[in-house]
């Protein structure tokens, strides 16, 4: 069971449909991180609207894989995470979901939009600094 | 054993590969909706069940185990409890086990405190050979 990641520009967007076992949840992990790398995305959205059931397992690998990203160089966001959903993983133990979440794909989207561009803004900035001393070659 | 308290079976699986977790957990959520739970209590059952069985799959070895629903449901509440049972290596702790963080396996340790949270009722038994999680949910009917 492989979740399809698509492209929206800069931006990689990926909806877990279906319920998935541990195998395929760290498949996914796998398959997202190496597409954000591969295609040097600067946002990265998960949308878990469809996920009835996440458990502690399910919470740390979408963590993770949200961290991972992050630390690649993407924005990230988890999307449409359902009230039960909430509750349940709240219940259970210290904030078991830490990544940054909207209500829905869409908003998602906007927020991912709106961070890519203010670190363009940023970058635009210091770019003469950065040119300057660059400690990789990007 | 006394059987005279024990509700009847509604379901039973076998929890020997990973997609039985996926399976038991889909399953409880779909019995707990026809028990009349609301969505809420649907997804902490299934959550619980999510995190036991996965446990067998990670601790107990190539035996497996096994996760069985009662019904023990009345007029005026709606009861349902779970089994799971696994003839591994058992919990050495079991103390230990039910804290927050404690893992031997490198996870969170997230499990077994977890589900107890989400559940009314929570019991572990378990030595070398056998270990057996017992836990219940229990609601009050809303009638009319
Ligand atoms: N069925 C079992 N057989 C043997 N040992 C078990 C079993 N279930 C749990 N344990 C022991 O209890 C510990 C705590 O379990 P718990 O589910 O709380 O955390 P975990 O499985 O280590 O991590 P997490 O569930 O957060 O991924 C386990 O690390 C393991 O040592
Ligand atoms: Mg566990």
């Amino acid at each position: 069971m492989r979740i399809p990641i698509l492209r929206l520009g800069n931006i990689l967007l990926t909806s877990i449909q279906v319920d998935l076992t541990d195998e395929d949840v760290m498949l996914f992990q796998n398959d997202v991180v190496n597409e954000v790398s591969r295609t040097e995305a600067m946002g990265l959205a998960i949308d878990i609207t469809a996920l009835e059931i996440v458990d502690s397992f399910m919470a740390r690998v979408i963590n993770d894989t949200a961290n991972m990203a992050r630390l690649l160089g993407a924005e990230v966001v988890v999307c449409g995470i359902q009230p039960t959903v909430a509750m349940t993983l709240v219940e259970m133990g210290r904030g078991l979901l830490g990544a940054q979440s909207t209500f829905n794909l869409e908003q998602g989207l906007i927020v991912l939009r709106q961070r890519i561009v203010q670190r363009a803004d940023l970058w635009a900035f210091d770019d003469d600094e950065r040119s300057r001393d660059r400690p990789f070659n990007f | 054993m006394s059987e005279a308290v024990t509700g009847h079976s509604i379901f039973s699986i076998e929890i020997t590969d990973p997609s039985d977790v996926v399976s038991a957990r889909s399953k409880a959520r779909e019995i707990a909706a026809g028990l009349g739970l609301g969505s809420a209590d649907q997804t902490r059952l299934a959550t619980a069940i999510s995190e036991i069985t996965r446990n067998v799959i990670q601790y107990a070895g190539p035996g497996g185990g096994v996760c069985r629903l009662f019904d023990e449901s009345d007029n005026e509440w709606i009861r349902i409890r779970i089994e799971v049972e696994d003839w591994g290596i058992g919990i050495t702790d079991v103390v230990a086990a039910l804290r927050d963080g404690y893992s031997t396996g490198g996870g969170l340790g997230a499990g077994l405190p977890g589900a107890r949270r989400l559940m009314d009722q929570f019991d572990i038994q378990s030595h070398p050979g056998c270990t057996k999680v017992e836990m219940s949910m229990i609601r009050r009917r809303h009638h009319g």
